[in-house]
């Protein structure tokens, strides 16, 4: 049981941290968060300079573009882009995360010549058509159809929360391709086009005041057979794969920012006396606690991953683990923002003000990638093997 | 990074879950709720198998292993709830005769309270006029001590530690506030100049604040020697403005404990919920109980975390956090058990009540749990 870092992690942290401090000063600054256009350009852009620099796809499997690094090495990759201040892997959330690494595990050779090295080149942004009105959190629900028609199936539905879907060239995309069949095995994989005829995109407003998701419909889109990742029918298990990445890796690099922001609060609240109140100082001092531990809890399963042979780096698929992680981060994000207005009083009601817009965008994190009800199901279930019910 | 268990600590972890399954099972655990009391046979059994020697060098004779090792073994002592001054025997291994073997049971003054105070053989510490308290857990007794155990920035400083400077604010302020000060900010001061000085047990080991005013001669603690000698020689010192001191390796352990208990409730309760039925099925299936036991797994797992790393870096922060996580997952553990086995769980006959009771003392045992938080509130400054 340790901590250190060989020394080639060492190295590599080195490396990438003369890096980052000779791009970043060079960066474009941030678009406006309204302005998706520009924010697709911009990530975009930082993802093609990782990749002009050989830090695409880190975590990816060699065989899959990847740079096939450890996961330690990944951590450290998060670590250091974050203490940075890099921008966060932001339109490419979903292609770098979630569809790729499916598309990696379970893609044919074609597949992942089409679509993995866009990806990694930061060339295509892809976004998640899971969710839809009738199925969020009760995923295999869904009710948007695929019938065969030759060598394409014509879609028809819609889908809802849909993250970028404005700016996505392609759209993870899941089917019903057997109405009569047992809900969890009628359901397909799809890559979907975003230009393809059919299409219509709505933006949502978030509670946040922004357009970051959207509502798709849906009409008679015909999308090639070629496009189906594993089988007909078998889009359950193919999403199982994509969903356990969402959880299992998606929110590490956040940890780090979280302890920042921390830092920066007992900083602020010692600036305007907020620091004199015993109550406030032990709260935070609460907080240290338990970012201290998610990051520790971070390290665990990552050397856990890296000793089993599986993590990201190998190609393997994250344990149910990242449910435990993600239940107790999403709180803790909350928490942290919470503590937040606190320190800012009366501000914490400006929306100009730092902190006020992550504190409502926070309230997302319990309820994205799976509730927190449906993830203590799924400890319960999984991990502690209690029965199913409802 | 391999912060994860060898196969070495693996079997370590095995070999005394074995040891306690064998000494100390269900049943024994009942015989002693009923009739409290130290089984002097046992500690010898512990002491042999090394459980207080495993930090001692092999060539005191000792196991010649490292904290995380320890926190291992005391996670399995607390897994079964066993009774006595495990942490300040161990602490005394090396320092007190007969310790490391089990032959002498050793107890400490730790946060105002002594645990086995007319039970053990020596004493870490300054109990003097220490009053017995009708402890909640029936195998704990313990003693409140009315002098707590003190010890200051100034004293850190006439005994040769040095005081960062983050953490110097804190213990500057409980400075000027005179005899009465108990700043928590001056205990992280404490705790971070000594184990930056690398002298762990030393500073932390100053205890009392009339030994120290005194001539240095009541200054004890436990095997904190070469602090004291620090202090004694340091005849001016004679400020009273001092606060709290608890080894950070007693907290560490303490902490270890606690984290049995949480993993070892939340293995009582998912047993339960598997196997009560009612309204006709297995309670587990209930998506209510299913959130407790889900719950109970999320804090055990964030705060083993916690601890293990603690273990690791023995960094006063990771320490703290340690702590706090793990006195919530023990005590809110204990409690959501409690309540998944429902009325059965309010009996005495449930094992239940005596994990709760127990992770109460434990909660206690290294002063408020407030001083961990400000500590980590101090860490964000630093």
């Amino acid at each position: 049981m340790d901590l250190a870092h060989t020394p080639e992690e060492e190295e590599f942290r080195v490396r990438l941290r003369e890096w980052l401090a000779k791009v970043l000063p060079a960066l474009p600054p941030k678009p406006s968060p309204d302005d998706w256009p520009a924010r697709r350009a911009y990530d975009l852009g930082w993802q093609r300079m990782l990749h002009d620099a050989g830090y695409a796809g880190l975590h990816w499997p060699v065989d899959a573009g990847g740079r096939g690094a450890t996961p330690t090495q990944h951590l450290i990759f998060l670590e250091e882009t974050e203490k940075a201040g890099a921008p966060y892997v932001g339109a490419n959330f979903v292609g770098l995360l979630h569809a790729g690494p499916t598309i990696a595990a379970e893609g044919t050779a074609a597949q992942r010549a089409r679509w993995l090295p866009p990806v990694l080149r930061g060339e295509e942004v892809w976004c998640q058509g899971f969710s839809e009105p009738d199925a969020g959190s009760d995923l295999a629900a869904l009710r948007t159809r695929a019938r065969r028609d030759g060598d394409h199936y014509v879609v028809n539905g819609s889908k809802i929360w849909t993250s970028h879907a404005e700016v996505a060239d392609w759209c993870e995309l899941l089917v019903r391709t057997d109405p009569d069949a047992p809900r969890h095995r009628g359901i397909t994989w799809l890559a979907m086009p975003m230009d393809a005829p059919g299409i219509t995109v709505r933006p949502l407003r978030t509670l946040a005041g922004s357009a970051e998701f959207a509502e798709v419909f849906l009409d008679d889109v015909r999308v090639p057979v070629a496009n189906r990742v594993g089988d007909e029918n078998d889009g359950w298990r193919v999403t199982m794969v994509t969903l356990s990445f969402e959880r299992g890796t998606a929110f590490v690099g956040e940890v780090v920012a979280c302890r920042r922001v921390l830092a920066e609060l007992a900083v602020a609240a010692r600036q305007n006396g907020h620091w004199d109140d015993p109550v406030l100082r032990r709260r935070l001092g609460r907080l240290n606690a338990e970012f201290r531990a998610l990051w520790r809890l971070t390290q665990w399963n990552v050397s856990e991953a890296e000793a089993s042979g599986g993590g990201t780096g190998g190609g393997g698929v994250p344990g149910v683990g990242g449910s435990v992680f993600k239940l107790r981060y999403s709180h803790a994000r909350q928490e942290l923002y919470d503590a937040a207005a606190d320190v800012l009083g009366p501000d914490s009601l400006d929306l100009d003000r730092p902190w006020v817009l992550d504190r409502l965008s926070a309230l997302s994190y319990t309820i994205a990638a799976g509730t927190s009800q449906i993830q203590r199901n799924i400890v319960a279930e999984r991990i502690l093997g209690l029965p199913k019910g409802r | 990074m391999r912060f994860r268990l060898t196969d070495d600590q693996r079997a370590l972890r095995d070999g005394v879950r074995g040891l306690l399954a064998r000494r100390f099972d269900g049943a024994a655990l009942r015989t002693a709720a009923d009739a409290p009391g130290l089984d002097r046979s046992l500690w010898r059994e512990l002491g042999a198998a090394g459980f207080f020697a495993l930090r001692l060098p092999e060539r005191d004779g000792g196991v010649g292993l490292g904290l995380p090792e320890t926190v291992l073994a005391f996670e399995e002592a607390g897994r079964v709830l066993l009774p006595g001054p495990l942490v300040a025997t161990h602490l005394a291994a090396g320092k007190v005769a007969g310790a490391a073997g089990g032959e002498t049971v050793v107890t400490a003054v730790l946060g105002g309270l002594v645990e086995w105070l007319a039970g053990a053989d020596v004493v870490q510490g300054d109990a003097e006029g220490a009053v017995p308290l009708r402890s909640v857990d029936p195998l704990t007794p313990v003693h409140r001590v009315p002098r707590v155990p003190k010890f200051s920035r100034r004293v850190a400083e006439a005994a040769g530690v040095p005081v960062p400077p983050a953490v110097a604010d804190g213990a500057d302020a409980v400075s000027r506030a005179g005899a009465a000060a108990t700043d928590a900010g001056g205990v992280s001061g404490a705790g971070a100049a000594a184990t930056d000085a690398g002298g762990v047990s030393g500073a932390w080991a100053v205890t009392g604040a009339d030994g120290v005013s005194g001539a240095g001669a009541a200054v004890t603690g436990a095997g904190g020697v070469s602090g004291a000698g620090g202090v004694s020689g340091a005849g001016g010192v004679s400020e009273v403005d001092v606060v709290t001191g608890v080894d950070p390796v007693a907290v560490l352990l303490t902490a270890a404990e606690q984290l049995g208990t949480a993993g070892r409730t939340c293995e009582l309760a998912v047993q339960h919920a598997r196997t009560r039925e009612q309204f006709g099925r297995p309670i587990g299936a209930f998506q209510a109980v299913k959130h407790l036991c889900a719950g109970m797994l999320v804090r055990t797992e964030v705060a083993r975390a916690a601890v293990y790393a603690a273990a690791v870096t023995v960094e006063p922060a990771d320490i703290a956090a340690a702590r706090l996580l793990a006195d919530e997952a023990a005590v809110r553990g204990a409690r959501d058990c409690l309540q998944v086995h429902g009325g059965m769980g309010f009996t005495w006959e449930s094992e239940v009540h005596l994990h709760l009771k127990r992770a109460w003392v434990r909660a206690r045992r290294c002063g408020a749990v407030t001083e961990s938080e400000e500590l980590l509130a101090a860490d964000l400054l630093a």
